[in-house]
């Protein structure tokens, strides 16, 4: 197996997650999008720790599962609390800073 | 010097695998990264919400697959525990929590998706040309699993200051969601 395969595979999950995150108006799904790229950076860790023949890369990737846990938790919450607020969680219609 | 090593060491020869090339494993992983690209794409452009959500499922089990078949076994199994058993589950009560500010549909107007199409394809073509060229066929030699009792070690004895880091992140986490998502 090449190096080179699952980096490509985490490249596209990154631009897809990159995409999602750009495009989609519904924050949810914003923040799906972000678990996308969470998740193409897990498999950069753990291919290298392969490649690398050494578990440090594993622990990191374990670390950053525990850092999406909590920012899903948060993200969601601050999701909630918009959409009490608002009655809405599309993200083109937070505006309330703009200049 | 043993003459594994010295195998190792002049050239590509894999003394885990006496050389020979993995093809089930190959087989194994392009079906996964099919199916894992084909549920990102969907995950992002599909317009019933739900529907997003359980393509992420799809990705995420493939990611799981995947770091099993690197031979990192504890992480593919904390994959699946943490990201489809809880996050999943929390994402679910988010979308049914907020239902009706979007109906099924989530518009996306034409303008900002092909911005974002455009951006996401530069991303994917710098990434791609630097690691294409950076790691031409670089091969991974490990066949054996890493063991857990290893990952551990690791974490209680260099890491454990980013460990008692991330536990005190996730305490604060906690208590701040519910602070936040907390009705008056």
């Amino acid at each position: 197996m090449y190096l080179n395969q699952f980096l490509l595979l985490s490249a596209a999950l990154f631009a897809t997650g990159v995409y999602g995150v750009l495009a989609r108006r519904n924050g949810v799904l914003v923040l799906m999008s972000i678990e996308l790229i969470l998740n193409a950076v897990n498999i950069n860790l753990v291919a290298f720790a392969a490649f690398g023949n050494q578990p440090a890369g594993e622990v990191f990737a374990l670390f950053v599962i525990a850092v999406a846990a909590a920012e899903v938790g948060v993200g969601l919450a601050m999701v909630l609390l918009l959409y009490r607020n608002r009655k809405s969680i599309d993200l083109a219609q937070i505006d309330l800073m703009r200049g | 010097m043993s003459t594994s090593t010295l195998f190792a060491a002049t050239g590509g020869f894999d003394p885990l695998t006496g050389g020979e090339v993995m093809v089930a494993q190959n087989i194994a992983f392009a079906i996964m990264a099919v199916t894992m690209l084909v549920g990102a794409v969907r995950m992002v452009t599909t317009r019933n919400v739900v529907h997003a959500a359980l393509y992420l499922v799809i990705v995420l089990a493939g990611a799981a697959g995947v770091f099993i078949l690197l031979g990192a076994e504890f992480v593919g199994v904390t994959q699946v525990m943490v990201y489809i058993g809880a996050i999943i589950v929390l994402f679910l009560f988010g979308i049914m929590l907020t239902r009706g500010s979007f109906g099924d549909d989530d518009g996306v107007d034409g303008e900002r998706r092909s911005m974002a199409a455009m951006v996401g394809a530069l991303v994917l073509a710098v990434m791609a040309a630097a690691l294409v060229d950076t790691f031409r066929d670089a091969e991974l030699s490990r066949a054996q699993p890493s063991l857990t009792a290893d990952v551990g070690d690791l974490i209680f004895s260099q890491y454990i200051v980013p460990f008692e880091a991330i536990s005190v992140l996730l305490l604060a986490a906690l208590i701040g969601a519910i602070v936040v998502a907390r009705g008056d």
